[in-house]
C-alpha cells in the first residue's frame, strides 16, 4: 500500500475522532459557555486534520492547494463566529453556571427577565 | 475505489445527528445556534469526503468553499443583530 494513502486515513480518522469529541462535548457540558470551547476547539481541530489528510491523499495540485485555503478560512473564522455568538450572549445578560449550580441555571434566568410572553425567544 | 472514506463519511453523518439534540432541546437561543453552527462545520467535512468517493473533488471544493463563507457570515449577523437590535420589538433584544 502505498505510504501516503496509509497517513492520510490515519490523519481523517483522528479528525473523525475529534469531531465526535466535539458533538459529545456540544450535549454533555452544563453551560451555553462551557458548550462554546467543544464547538469552537474540538471541532476546528477536527476539521484541520481531516482537510489535511485528504490533502495529503490528493498530492500537490490545484484541488490540494483549495483544500488547504478552506482550512485557512475555517480555521480563522469559525472560532471567531463561536466568539461572537459568545460575547451576544454576553451582551444579552446570559449569566455564566457557576460551580454548585444546577445546568443551565443561568437560562433560567434569562427567561424570568425576558419575562411575559418572551419565553419563545431564548 | 474510495471505500475507506465511505465508512468514514458513514461515521461523519452519525456524528452530525449528535448536536441536533442541542437544537431542538437547548434551553437558550444561544445554545440553538451554536448546534446549527457545528453542525454546519461538520457538514463541510461531509461535503469534502463526498466529493473524493465521487472523484469529482474539483466541483465539490468550490461548494465546501462557499459554504464555509455562508456558514461564518450567518454566525456573525445573527450576532450582530443581538447586539444592535435596532429592528427589536419593545427596544431590549
Amino acid at each position: 500500500m502505498d505510504p501516503f494513502r496509509i497517513i492520510s486515513l490515519v490523519v481523517v480518522a483522528a479528525g473523525a475522532f475529534f469531531l465526535l469529541v466535539g458533538s459529545i462535548g456540544i450535549i454533555r457540558l452544563p453551560d451555553f459557555y462551557a458548550r462554546t470551547h467543544a464547538t469552537s476547539k474540538s471541532d476546528t481541530l477536527g476539521l484541520m486534520l481531516v482537510l489535511a489528510g485528504l490533502a495529503i491523499h490528493e498530492g500537490f495540485d490545484l484541488n490540494s492547494v483549495k483544500l488547504l485555503l478552506v482550512l485557512a478560512f475555517v480555521v480563522l473564522t469559525n472560532p471567531v463566529g463561536a466568539h461572537a455568538l459568545a460575547r451576544a450572549a454576553l451582551k444579552v445578560g446570559l449569566r455564566p453556571t457557576f460551580a454548585g449550580e444546577p445546568r443551565d441555571a443561568g437560562a433560567a434566568e434569562l427567561r424570568e427577565i425576558a419575562g411575559e410572553g418572551r419565553e419563545e425567544d431564548f | 475505489m474510495e471505500r475507506e472514506f465511505v465508512y468514514i463519511a458513514v461515521v461523519l453523518t452519525i456524528i452530525i445527528i449528535i448536536p441536533f439534540y442541542r437544537v431542538v432541546k437547548g434551553p437558550t437561543l444561544f445554545d440553538r445556534l451554536l448546534g446549527v453552527g457545528a453542525i454546519g462545520t461538520k457538514t463541510l467535512v461531509l461535503i469534502c469526503l463526498v466529493g473524493f468517493v465521487y472523484g469529482r473533488i474539483d466541483m465539490f471544493i468550490d461548494i465546501t468553499l462557499a459554504y464555509a463563507i455562508l456558514n461564518f457570515i450567518g454566525n456573525i449577523a445573527i450576532a450582530k443583530y443581538f447586539i444592535h437590535p435596532k429592528a427589536g420589538p419593545e427596544g431590549s433584544p
